[in-house]
């Protein structure tokens, strides 16, 4: 028996390649290749962001947030996002709660028709509120004879923000909604439950991770847009400049600490909308 | 040709998946894997195809040495247990595989491939099907595919993973017969791994039963049936009724017709056919009564219950033929009178 | 329809989803089309065939188009590295992938164009090293693009990847395949539909792209000026016709553009038996 197992141990810990490995070179390649490219395309970014903001110490980069124009557009910014991310919510969950819950004809299109101010480029999602509410547009001359401002004023900040933002809730809310199916309510119901306390008892502490994700996402990109914004706008300082706007407008006037300092508070809300993100992930992957 | 296994241990983390294997399948032979799950089978199936590789110890295909060896260059064919059909290819192209990947040289020209795979779908008699896609196939079709492609590449060795665990009961019970008898066809040494005892012993010429990363026995599906090595072994391999050598017991059966002998264990294995059952004479002092029965078709399993001194009492399951029961005109409730033929004793 | 009649509210959530959606999005984006009914087709096709608007529809479709092949070749292997390889700091890695849908546009558009303007720190170096200018240039628009479009591709192959049944490489080997005969015969196939549709996804948004862009484009007429900053220059001009006629047609394009691309997946997936 011992001189049959002694030449055993000498190979021991012979290792094969899986059939699923790849070879070492391949992987170190690969590995590097993708940590290159996003570090470059990534981190270099957000560390870009904090040196420029604070190049010249911290004293400028408070005076560059507290200055009344930085000021107003953060209002303005946060205003929007006030406006639009309820609305789109209770819109989130009404569609989502007609499409899963009940079958009509033109269900599919409806779905298609919600998503399509993510194929519309942002630039137009403004440009077609400065057609329908601009001075040219198709209810330029009411709004002039009533004196009412929309384009180059906030209701056009808020219309656009709306559109661009519109299918952020639903689209997180009708594939979950769909595939936990409704015995759950219909047992509520059929127990004897209101349509509404069903809802707020069983549907609501179901989707309720998913609706926050949406709900994150939608603010990250109220606060966030450019484009449509940019559009409507009129980049009147103090007045209807968003904090990305503002950023703009400091970036083209040189002023580098201002420009930066108002993209430090956006990309924060980048990365706190990314942590959140990853934990509301973790939530869900650990409930489902 | 026959296969080596030496010395083979292979843990994950802290657990022993096997534990110092050896084993010796000779030429030509169909041999079952046989355990319950989580036993190690899959695990040394894997490895004897290089698809996973061992801690310690070394597998040699007709005497080479093929430890190191990728699972491409060991002229294995495997069958998994989802069949693993790629989803991108037709029938054909799935079987043609093996022959077109190999190195120019080797390679046999287009015209060649077609005759081959069509010859092997005419084998698993699927020919019909050359042109779908796996997902347009049934399951025991997908099985049949699988096996056709890992026979393309004419493989020394025929590995499959729970061949029929996928499958339907009554498709199952069609694809055992009809691998036993492509087996007697092309003679290419197999092995498969399965934890289902009736399927080992209706498929293979060879049963190794494998326990916690040991094997407890190896040999033909009758020797182990008949004498088997141990009580796992015993229990696992068909039905058994277990009684425990104590003071009781030993006397019922030595009434039963048994003489007990401490020297060969401590635990009598009795197999339900080896327990002959009859209506007890009136003046029998028999205390086991008939509870129930139950027809396993041809057969009929009866239910026996024996009250003990203590108040308790012991169930125990005899098997006799249909006519033979029927004979016997018995009720429940009846007493009756046993006889034990047989008996296996181990030590617990 | 056994559902509607135990389950409540489908008049008022159905009500008030056609009601808010004709209101946000339906009747706003119709009025592009009502616009473009003012012009006379001859009016409309001089607007179109205009050179320097011919222009910006090449800057703008041909650099999402190199910018999106490019990102789907990393975001291939980026999706790759995360599902098959451990290393540490995987998850840091694979929670900052979606960075770029997290960062406003004008923040990507502004860190862009330091990085890569002339003075900037990859800018200085390619330039003292390569000779090659990207900020201000048609190459800055393409690698704006590129960080905008990366999440799309990674997001939708990793999914896919992950799911992707190994036993089929294992298959494939045990036949005696090398190694990248696997990948090429194997993997590939089952995993192409997947990368096109993130190529789509990044395509149609690099088309449309304005905030990450215009600060990196250097917006040179007929050289680096892309279709949305025209669109808004025309509105500037108050050139309404012409920025309604273009908005238009780009969104007809890009739609085009999105329907053949979803058809030729579909296509592939069912030559490939998945549908």
């Amino acid at each position: 028996m011992n001189a049959l197992v002694q030449p055993v141990k000498q190979f021991k810990k012979e290792q094969i390649q899986h059939a699923t490995d790849d070879p070492r070179w391949v992987r170190y390649t690969l590995i590097s290749v993708s940590l290159s490219f996003i570090l470059l395309f990534l981190f270099l970014p957000l560390g870009l962001v904090i040196s420029k903001a604070f190049a010249s110490g911290w004293q400028a980069y408070w005076d560059a947030l507290s200055e009344p124009d930085a000021q107003a557009a953060i209002r303005l910014t946060v205003l929007a996002a006030f406006i639009t991310v309820p609305l789109n919510t209770i819109f989130g969950l009404a569609s989502a709660w007609a499409i899963t819950r009940f079958e009509f004809p033109g269900k599919s299109l409806l779905t298609t028709l919600i998503d399509l101010p993510f194929s519309v480029s942002p630039v137009i999602s403004g440009v077609i509120f400065v057609l329908l509410f601009g001075a040219q547009g198709w209810f330029g001359e009411w709004l002039i004879a009533h004196d009412i401002k929309v384009i180059f004023a906030v209701p056009g900040i808020v219309l656009a923000t709306l559109f661009v933002t519109f299918p952020f809730v639903a689209r997180e809310l009708i594939p979950l909604m769909q595939e936990m199916g409704s015995e759950e309510e219909e047992a509520a119901l059929s127990l004897g439950a209101s349509g509404w306390t069903t809802f707020i008892k069983v549907s609501l502490p179901n989707i309720k991770w998913a609706l926050l994700y949406g709900v994150l996402l939608c603010n990250a990109r109220a606060m966030g847009e450019f484009g449509a914004v940019s559009v409507v706008s009129g980049h009147i300082r103090g007045i209807t400049n968003t904090l990305p706007l503002h950023v703009e407008t400091s970036y083209n006037e040189y002023n580098s600490v201002a420009a930066f300092a108002g993209a430090s508070i956006l990309a924060g809300l980048a990365i706190v909308t990314l942590v959140l993100k990853s934990f509301l992930e973790w939530k869900q992957g650990r409930r489902l | 040709m026959s296969i080596l296994i030496e010395n083979i241990s292979k843990h994950f983390g802290q657990f022993a998946a096997l534990d110092h294997i050896n084993l010796e399948i000779p030429d030509g032979e169909l041999v079952a894997l046989l355990g319950p799950s989580g036993c190690g089978k899959t695990t040394l199936l894997r490895i004897i195809a290089g698809l996973e590789s061992a801690d310690e110890g070394r597998i040699f295909l007709s005497g080479e040495d093929k430890t190191g060896h990728h699972v491409s260059r060991r002229g294995i064919g495997f069958v998994f247990q989802h069949y693993a059909l790629f989803r991108h290819m037709t029938v054909f192209d799935n079987v043609a595989f093996g022959l077109r990947v190999k190195d120019k040289k080797e390679r046999p020209s287009e015209t060649d491939i077609a005759k081959k795979v069509h010859n092997l779908l005419e084998l698993v008699q699927l020919d019909w099907l050359h042109d779908r896609f796996p997902d347009q196939l049934s399951g025991g079709q997908r099985q049949r595919i699988a096996l056709a492609r890992a026979l393309a590449v004419e493989p020394s060795v025929l590995l499959l993973d729970e061949p029929f665990g996928a499958l339907d009961a009554s498709v199952r019970k069609d694809l055992r017969q009809w691998l036993r008898n492509l087996h007697k066809e092309l003679h290419v040494t197999s092995i498969f791994v399965t934890h289902d005892q009736e399927e080992a012993m209706e498929v293979a010429s060879q049963v190794v039963v494998l326990n916690k990363g040991h094997i407890e026995q190896q040999g033909a599906p009758a020797d182990i049936y008949d004498h088997p090595a141990n009580a796992f072994v015993s229990k696992f391999i068909g039905q058994t009724n277990v009684l425990n050598l104590n003071e009781d017991n030993v006397i019922w059966l030595k009434t039963a017709g048994i003489a007990v002998d401490d020297s060969k264990g401590n635990v009598a294995h009795i197999r339900p056919h080896d327990i002959d059952v009859k209506k007890a004479d009136a003046d029998s002092d028999s205390p086991v009564t008939l509870k129930d029965w139950q027809h396993l078709g041809s057969l009929i399993r009866v239910e026996l219950y024996r009250p003990q001194d203590n108040g308790s009492g012991t169930y125990l399951f005899a098997e006799m033929p249909n006519e033979r029961f029927k004979l016997l005109q018995l009720n429940r409730g009846d007493r009756v009178a046993l006889h034990i033929k047989h008996a296996h004793w181990f030590n617990s | 329809m056994r559902q509607s009649n135990i389950m409540p509210g489908f008049g008022q959530t159905l009500g008030f989803t056609l009601f808010y959606l004709a209101l946000v999005v339906l009747i706003p984006l119709s009025t592009l089309i009502f616009m473009s009914f003012k012009l006379s087709l001859s009016a409309y096709i001089d607007i179109i065939t205009n050179t320097r608007v011919l222009a910006a529809f090449r800057v703008s479709f041909g650099a999402a188009l190199i910018a999106a092949a490019i990102a789907s070749f990393f975001g291939f292997i980026i999706a790759w590295v995360l599902v098959r390889y451990p290393f540490s700091g995987k998850k840091l890695v694979d929670a900052f992938i979606d960075l770029p849908f997290a960062l406003p546009t004008a923040v990507a558009g502004i860190v862009m164009a330091t990085i890569f303007q002339p003075s900037g720190f990859l800018g200085k170096l390619l330039i003292d090293g390569f000779g090659v200018q990207v900020a201000y240039r048609p190459l800055g628009i393409v690698v704006a693009l590129i960080f905008i479009s990366i999440p799309f591709v990674v997001r939708t192959v990793e999914p896919v990847l992950k799911e992707f049944d190994s036993a089929m490489e294992e298959a494939a080997s045990s036949l005696g395949a090398t190694r990248l005969q696997v990948f090429n015969k194997i993997i590939l196939p089952n995993i192409f539909p997947s990368v096109l549709t993130g190529f789509a996804l990044a395509f149609a948004r690099g088309v449309g792209e304005y905030g990450s862009v215009i600060f990196i484009a250097g917006n040179q007429p007929y050289v680096s000026e892309i279709v949305p900053l025209l669109i808004i220059t025309k509105l500037e001009q108050y050139e309404y016709e012409a920025a309604t006629a273009i908005a238009l047609t780009m969104l007809l394009v890009s739609f085009l553009l999105l329907l053949v691309i979803n058809l030729l997946n579909r296509w592939m997936r069912q030559r490939s038996g998945q549908l």
